[in-house]
């Protein structure tokens, strides 16, 4: 399989395109005064505006705006002078107006781009727009499936109707499904690090569009695309992509043509089916909103903001390498995922050891929590914990082998290092008069391996200094115990 | 003499001096009301009880020593595409035929700080739109001077209450004229603002970049001082201009010696009846004779304001009447089996003809393919339409025109002729097109009977020049009111 692909990737190549929303966690919607909410009683966040009873009007939610320009920013674009709001027009029961307030031919931000780091290669996606819109309210359908086509009625919340939503659009300067996976989480660690968004995949505040078409490398026309709609995992990105190509590659080779399409990706059977073909795509009307002036946005306002980014994680990436002295590896690993790196920053604030605390976060810490399937800031280890075990390593209060038992101990309870020793009493012992006694009575038990030593089997030495390990429950301080033995032995 | 004869600022007058209790007018007002709205027809919502109990209350807070305004106490009716909290607002439409209205629109929070009275809610072509008042699924509105003749529209009852002395006011709300051509047609005071002088917040969207609300009044300084109670900025229509609003009242009864006059050309057009050519000549001689310069001016682009007008208007109504799709509120086709039907039935059901005619005329013009042949080409000239009036304010005070072509015309002549229908708002339309302000007031009686109402236009934000304009003519041209009922 892995060597099949790897042929068709030496004959065709694959084009992707990826259309991206993200709900912006403003405080309150995009064009009226309620209160964005999640899993709240349905239809108690709403007013007349975002219900679209008649005579209501939008007015524009400044600080959305801010946060598209702040992300137009981080993504390179050129910020347009005015904000224009068109409406799009189109039937559906999610809709309060019928019409969608979005951007058409002035959005916020043009002609950016994303660097995104694929290991051995830097791949640069182009950003074409980036735009502001409203969000829809949210169907439910009623039946034993909770799929439309097989609802008996289906009922509508529109808490989430109004909610401001970012669309970024790239140009189709992706290459592989793997590709687009490290865009979308290259593009969500930029977010995050702004703060616009908690681009919570599970609530759908981040969710990718795919565009994809395959063509011969030699070829220089692209091929036929399909798109596949509301993706919000990476893996069903990924997995759906590369379904869609297999299938385009197939209808290809066996001589077929690939059919313009929109298509839905289904975990379940990991394939993508129809939604609707070209003919029945909408003609949307767009039109400016007449409701709404254009927004100016000056350059002082721009500037005031570009003030806010904050350090972004190719930034923070080289701060890594550079300052902190880790490795390429341990840096892009720290800096390109916020959790990580915001836990990570925290953790160096209380005791500042880099290295130590990047060990940790990518040997134990990411072991155990891999293993639970749980993220760091899940975890019962605050970065407090964890410096504070780190700094009782630094100053020798503890040994490495007894940190493992107790970073176990705070990652089961939560409990911070400091109680944990006091409470198992797993104090490092450091006090050399206290060691020499246990140290006599082992030399005095093990002959043998003593003898070995002496006849030059230096390697003995471990043997006995695991046997005053053992002795102390790994309390010893081994570095101590080494040299009391060789002193005595010598 | 009766209180219905008053005007508001009579009756202020009176209830500052506590000569008259509201509960007296509120009294004399629904026995008017009694009498004539069989024939009439003006209103959608009337309660009595309503009235009366609302004019208790306020004669209370009166009694209580509060501050009486201008139109503390004073009945005024509602055009019914006006959002009033609690009691339904329908826009004359099946579609909303039970909807009762969610939140107060801004200018009715604006007026219930003076404690008016509300006195109902007032008949209209559907959704605004119409110039006869014949498009309502509440029945037609007949005019008080002739009732066999319509009232005018949209604001067809607004204007004929007026007239018919069933309310001492009205809000109405014009897009293409609907202000001021029913009270041209009604012999009343119909004054259009400076789009965005008042806020639509709550006025059902007939066409946004068009649309604004104003007062129906029987003299021009009632229509001074309700203009000065709704106007003013609105965070919540962020179309409306933040600035102050001037006390419009005192631009009454002042000198017009000096100002300057145009008369558009374009606007004196041979569909313009004779009569009324005569009276707006007649007026015109009389500014003349107070000191105003008149001359005549050409706005070449006005020609085609009809055009532009019927493809700006439509389109922006079909994106505002989508949401009338029976999902939320209103009307609902109850027997459809999928989303689809039930959107065309409720739709089909809901609306009436002409709704639907001006929904698919402006589907048509926004569609991919035709939206840069009409929209944005209508957008164009709309620009160049903005342009001559630019120009023409660098030369005039104000510009003067008849309001509508012809007097009120008989209940059904036009109603199976759009085209003919719509030229009655040809006047009047290059107005809303330029957002600038207009009032119409009456300067005549035809042959027959029939009121004949003049226009004076000014620049944005100019209501001072044309209220004292208005004033002139309402002093100096004299004219007998003689209603049919």
């Amino acid at each position: 399989m892995e060597n099949e692909f790897a042929d068709i990737k030496n004959e065709y190549e694959t084009v992707i395109g990826l259309e991206t929303h993200v709900e912006l966690s403003t405080e309150t919607k995009m064009f009226c005064g309620c209160k964005l909410s999640f899993g709240a009683q349905p239809n108690t966040y709403t007013c007349p505006i975002c219900l679209g009873h008649p005579g209501s009007l939008p007015v524009i939610n400044k600080k959305a705006i801010e946060n598209a320009i702040k992300i137009a920013l981080a993504l390179n674009c050129n910020i347009c002078e005015n904000a224009v709001f068109h409406r799009k027009n189109y039937f559906y029961p999610d809709m309060p107006k019928n019409y969608q307030i979005s951007q058409f031919d002035m959005p916020v931000g043009i002609n950016g781009y994303i660097d995104v780091d694929m290991g051995s290669y830097v791949r640069k996606v182009r950003v074409t727009r980036v735009h502001v819109e409203e969000d829809t309210g949210k169907l439910i359908h009623i039946g034993s499936t909770g799929r439309i086509s097989e609802a008996d009625y289906s009922i509508v919340d529109f808490n989430r109707a109004g909610t401001p939503l970012i669309e970024i659009v790239t140009m189709p300067d992706i290459k592989s499904p793997d590709e687009a996976k490290q865009y979308m989480i290259t593009l969500r660690n930029i977010l995050l690090t702004l703060d616009v968004s908690d681009c919570s995949m599970e609530e759908g505040s981040i969710r990718s569009d795919a565009n994809v078409s395959v063509k011969l490398i030699s070829s220089d026309k692209l091929g036929t695309r399909t798109e596949i709609k509301n993706l919000n995992s990476f893996r069903f990105l990924q997995r759906g992509l590369e379904y869609e190509v297999d299938r385009h590659i197939d209808i290809i080779k066996s001589g077929g043509k690939v059919i313009q399409q929109t298509r839905h990706y289904d975990n379940k059977t990991q394939t993508t089916m129809v939604l609707r073909e070209k003919e029945e795509a909408h003609d949307y009307r767009y039109f400016p909103d007449p409701d709404l002036v254009p927004m100016k946005i000056k350059e002082d306002w721009i500037n005031k903001i570009k003030d806010t980014i904050p350090e972004l994680p190719s930034a923070k990436e080289k701060r890594y390498k550079d300052f902190l002295g880790l490795s390429d590896y341990d840096s892009s690993f720290m800096a390109n995922d916020f959790e990580i790196s915001s836990y990570f920053e925290e953790v160096l604030k209380h005791h500042d050891n880099a290295k130590a605390a990047c060990n940790w976060i990518m040997g134990d810490f990411s072991a155990f929590i891999n293993k639970d399937g749980i993220t760091l800031r899940q975890s019962k280890i605050t970065p407090e914990n964890l410096a504070g075990l780190i700094k009782m390593i630094d100053s020798k209060e503890i040994n490495g082998k007894i940190a493992k038992l107790v970073f176990e101990e705070m990652y089961n309870t939560g409990k911070n290092p400091t109680d944990i020793i006091l409470e198992k009493g797993l104090k490092q012992i450091n006090d050399t008069e206290k060691l020499e006694k246990i140290i006599d009575e082992v030399i005095l038990k093990n002959p043998d391996a003593v003898s070995q030593y002496k006849s030059g089997k230096s390697k003995a030495i471990s043997y006995l200094v695991g046997q005053v390990m053992a002795k102390t429950h790994g309390k010893a301080n081994p570095q101590i115990v080494n040299e009391i033995i060789i002193k005595k032995l010598s | 003499m009766s209180l219905i004869n008053l005007g508001a600022y009579e009756l202020n007058e009176l209830i500052k001096k506590k000569e008259i209790s509201v509960f007296e007018i509120a009294k004399a007002y629904v026995q008017r009301i009694d009498e004539v709205e069989n024939d009439i027809n003006a209103f959608i919502s009337f309660d009595n009880d309503l009235v009366f109990s609302r004019a208790r209350e306020i004669d209370k807070y009166i009694k209580d020593g509060n501050d009486i305004l201008d139109f503390t106490g004073i009945p005024i009716a509602i055009k019914d595409n006006v959002c009033t909290k609690g009691i339904k607002t329908t826009c004359a439409s099946k579609m909303l035929s039970n909807y009762v209205a969610v939140y107060d629109a801004t200018v009715i929070n604006k007026l219930n700080r003076h404690r008016f009275l509300m006195i109902g809610k007032a008949n209209m072509d559907e959704f605004a739109m119409g110039s006869s008042n014949e498009n309502s699924a509440f029945g037609v509105v007949r005019n008080p001077w002739n009732l066999d003749c319509v009232p005018g529209g949209s604001s067809g009852g607004p204007a004929a209450s007026v007239a018919a002395f069933e309310t001492a006011c009205s809000l109405g709300s014009d897009t293409g004229g609907s202000i001021r051509q029913p009270a041209s047609l009604c012999g009343i005071v119909g004054l259009k603002p400076t789009y965005g002088r008042v806020s639509r917040y709550g006025l059902v969207a007939f066409a946004s970049s068009l649309d604004q609300i104003g007062p129906l009044t029987r003299n021009v300084k009632d229509s001074a001082a309700l203009l000065e109670a709704i106007a003013g900025y609105d965070e919540y229509d962020s179309t409306s201009i933040n600035t102050d609003v001037p006390n419009y009242k005192s631009f009454l009864n002042t000198d017009i010696k000096g100002m300057r006059i145009g008369i558009p050309k374009e606007l004196m057009i041979k569909e313009i009846d004779c009569e009324v050519k005569s009276s707006v000549n007649n007026a015109l001689r009389m500014l003349e004779k107070s000191g105003a310069i008149v001359e005549e001016v050409s706005l070449p682009n006005l020609e085609y304001a009809l055009s532009v007008f019927y493809v700006i208007a439509p389109s922006e109504a079909s994106s505002n009447l989508s949401r009338f799709d029976g999902v939320r509120y209103g009307y609902r086709n109850t027997k459809s089996r999928t989303i689809r039907e039930m959107y065309k039935k409720t739709r089909a059901e809901g609306f009436g003809p002409e709704v639907k005619r001006r929904i698919m005329i402006g589907t048509y013009c926004l569609s991919s393919g035709y939206y840069d042949a009409y929209y944005d080409k209508a957008k164009r000239v709309r620009t160049l339409i903005i342009n001559d009036f630019k120009k023409a304010f660098l030369e005039y005070d104000v510009l003067i025109s008849p309001t509508s072509p012809t007097t009120a015309f008989k209940i059904g002549d036009r109603a199976d002729d759009p085209l003919t229908m719509y030229l009655s708002d040809v006047c009047t339309i290059p107005v809303n097109l330029a957002g600038i302000p207009a009032i119409s007031l009456p300067c005549g009686v035809s042959k027959n009977n029939l009121p004949i109402g003049i226009q004076v236009i000014g620049d944005i934000l100019r209501e001072d020049n044309v209220l004292k304009i208005a004033s002139a003519i309402e002093s100096e041209v004299k004219w007998k009111m003689n209603l049919q009922i």
